[in-house]
């Protein structure tokens, strides 16, 4: 497995100079362009579990080419893209779903980065208001006045401070 | 005093959060058969005529140990197999696993099906030959569509069997002896009960 991450990264480096010839060497066995289509759009759902963040679409290793051979064998079958998108499911579990369904489990992936949205501004905005209320202006007490006046060594005659 | 107890607490919990992010193992995925029956097969047994299904193992809690001679970390964890093998404790049957296509370096358009069942036969006694033979015996997958029907990603992965024939653990990547004591062992010994 580490060796098909090495390969993957390695052929992922080739494939940055020529994109094309990747998304040609994804689907090898384009016999049909229609089937071909399809096992396209639900690799790039599916995610790959040997190198994590890319989806079978994507990816070289080995396994991902077990997904697409499952996935035209599924569809010579006449199954439906939600039908192969759950016969992956029930084997690799919705981890293998880059959009998995909101429930239980999954309740944190999607509502967790708008929690923390929400709570970023909320702590944003109390900061903002109490830091314009401690630079609101305050007037000195006659004290501080003369201090200040000491201070500078001056005779101001405007007593407004600022 | 506040003004920095609350970012101190803050600072904590991050680091206490992405510590624990950091020591979790990515590739333990859970998987989704625990708790659901095995998927049934009938697949070849390595160095004999016979076929074998898991049905075959009713009754009984089994592991089920997916490997191939081209996988690496099999190798980290057969001794604690073999080991395990030689207590009786319970039976280790061994899945092997895309032996020939999936060593990375078979020329698989050059190879029809009956020199890849030859060559998977081949590979496999002779690596159990060299590193012992831990198994009640080896299974032959060697399209790996049984492996893909049970999820498999990384191997090795290692499945506890119980005598309804439902996955209780699968256990992804080498066994060590710490999972082995502290997970594999448990579970075997209260299926057992």
């Amino acid at each position: 497995m580490i060796r098909n991450c090495i390969s993957l990264l390695a052929a992922f480096a080739l494939s940055l100079g020529m994109m094309t010839a990747q998304a040609r060497e994804a689907t090898p066995m384009a016999e049909n362009p229609a089937i071909e289509k399809r096992v396209l759009a639900i690799t790039t759902e599916l995610r790959c579990l040997v190198c994590q963040n890319q989806s079978i679409a994507d990816s070289h290793a080995d396994l991902a080419n077990d997904f697409r051979r499952e996935i035209r064998l599924l569809i010579a079958e006449g199954k439906s893209d939600q039908q192969i998108l759950d016969y992956m499911v029930e084997r690799y579990g919705d981890f293998v779903r880059y959009k998995p369904p909101l429930k239980g489990t999954t309740i944190l992936l999607w509502l967790g980065p708008a929690a923390l949205l929400i709570l970023g501004l909320t702590l944003l905005v109390r900061f903002l208001r109490r830091r314009n209320q401690m630079l609101g202006d305050t007037a000195l007490s006659a004290e501080e006045q003369k201090a200040a006046e000491a201070l500078l060594d001056t005779a101001p005659q405007d007593k407004t401070p600022q | 005093m506040n003004r920095f107890l609350w970012p101190l607490i803050g600072f904590v919990a991050l680091v206490i959060l992405l510590g624990v992010g950091l020591n979790l193992n990515p590739r333990e995925v859970p998987s989704p058969f625990v708790g659901k029956p095995a998927p049934t097969f009938s697949l070849p047994v390595l160095g004999s005529e016979k076929v074998f299904g898991p049905e075959d193992m009713k009754g009984k809690v089994w592991l089920l140990n997916v490997w191939a001679s081209w996988c690496v970390s099999c190798r980290q964890e057969h001794p604690l197999l073999v080991d395990l093998g030689k207590k009786n404790i319970v039976p280790v049957v061994g899945l092997n696993y895309k032996e020939v296509r999936g060593d990375g370096e078979t020329d698989m358009s050059k190879t029809d099906a009956a020199t890849e069942a030859r060559l998977a036969r081949e590979r496999a006694s002779k690596w159990l030959l060299q590193h012992g033979d831990p198994y009640q015996l080896s299974l032959l997958d060697i399209d790996g569509r049984v492996g893909f029907n049970y999820g498999v990603y990384g191997v090795p992965e290692t499945y506890v069997i119980d005598k309804a024939g439902i996955i209780r653990l699968k256990h992804t990547g080498p066994i060590t002896p710490e999972s082995l004591a502290k997970q594999v062992m448990p579970l075997v010994a209260e299926l057992n009960k």
